[in-house]
């Protein structure tokens, strides 16, 4: 089927602003959207610049804003977006390209809330144990890929970019809620800060954004209740 | 529109906005009841100036923001407090939405009727 695409397009050397530029593209109804992006670029207009890895849903690298919806372009069916598809830059972060965005304010975001486990207990000779019920209350959070999907669908970071932002705080309560993790108070300080989980208002728009359907305002709501509690 | 967001999206914008006009009416308020310090010759003729009809419709709107920004204000407590309250933050808008008409429709047949019977010369 022919689909049209509407690209939001910038080159920085050349454009003193962001325009968008129209495609056609033949793509099978059942074909991701990256797929018609690779029909572009590919057959029409090799300046076309976007970021794709996996192409596969796992390492989170082509978010964008899907007919003014953040998705994966390699998770977004053309049959769920056709016949006409807006494509633009995922919102708040500082575009390089067309639809490549610099990610680093993210990543520094991402490594405030200290994303690893730490445990100052001596090396255990054997695994440590966990519990079922332990390793459900984590879970969810586990699955994020870090596709920013989630941050950049917040209203409340597109307004302050120094929010810590919902993949912060998901990264967070994967080890805050872990039970072999000693640090959780330590993060909960971080999140209590002033840029930290209370600029949450409950929008859910990064819960309907996350391509991995994590709970993220769910995730958010139990670290300002344990903040509040203090009870891990 | 630079973000296609759903329900919870739309509470939120609709929230804030019904907060910022009761934030204004309560400066309007303000004022207009400092100005008993004058006497009561500058309160009631501004007092009367809320009895017109444009001030009427202006009141109904008042009531619809305040009535609103209420019960979406529980929804958020129910989310805030209750951990189950995110899984139902759907519903719970909807819910949000018809007891809004519910109370609103009747309220504002009830603040209008009279205006509407006084301009129709009743």
């Amino acid at each position: 089927m022919l689909v049209k695409l509407k690209i939001l397009r910038f080159d920085p050397d050349n454009d003193k602003a962001p325009h968008f530029q129209n495609y056609e593209a033949d793509v099978e109804p059942t074909d991701r959207v990256l797929d018609a992006l690779n029909a572009v670029r590919w057959y029409q207009d090799g300046s076309l610049a976007y970021r794709s890895s996996c192409a596969h849903g796992i390492c989170g690298s082509d978010a964008m804003r899907i007919n003014r919806t953040n998705r994966l372009a390699c998770k977004t069916l053309i049959r769920q977006v056709a016949p006409n598809i807006t494509l633009e830059p995922i919102r708040g972060f500082p575009v390089k390209r067309d639809l490549i965005v610099d990610l680093t304010g993210f990543f520094e975001q991402y490594r405030n809330v200290m994303p690893y486990l730490v445990n100052e207990d001596p090396m255990p000779t054997v695994e440590r144990f966990q519990s079922p019920e332990d390793r459900a209350k984590y879970d969810d959070t586990t699955k994020c890929i870090l596709c920013a999907s989630c941050t950049t669908s917040c209203p409340i970071f597109w307004a302050n970019t120094d929010y810590i932002g919902p993949a912060a705080i998901v990264s967070a309560h994967r080890f805050i809620f872990d039970s072999r993790d000693q640090a959780g108070g330590e993060r909960l300080d971080i999140l209590n800060s002033r840029e930290g989980a209370w600029r949450c208002r409950t929008i859910f728009n990064c819960t309907d954004a996350c391509p991995r359907d994590i709970k993220v305002t769910k995730a958010i709501q139990d670290v300002k209740r344990a903040i509040m509690s203090q009870k891990l | 529109m630079v973000y296609r967001g759903s329900e919870g999206m739309w509470a939120w914008v609709a929230h804030r906005c019904a907060g910022v006009a009761v934030l204004l009416f309560v400066f309007v308020h303000v004022a207009d009841t400092a100005l008993i310090g004058w006497g009561p010759k500058y309160y009631n003729l501004f007092v009367k100036l809320y009895s017109g009809p444009a001030f009427r419709l202006f009141e109904i709107f008042l009531a619809a923001a305040l009535l609103f920004h209420a019960l979406n204000g529980v929804r958020i407590m129910i989310i805030d407090f209750w951990e189950g309250g995110t899984d139902i933050q759907k519903p719970l808008f909807y819910g949000v939405m018809a007891l809004f008409l519910v109370v609103f429709i009747p309220g504002a047949y009830i603040m209008l009727s009279p205006i509407v019977r006084s301009m129709l010369g009743g």
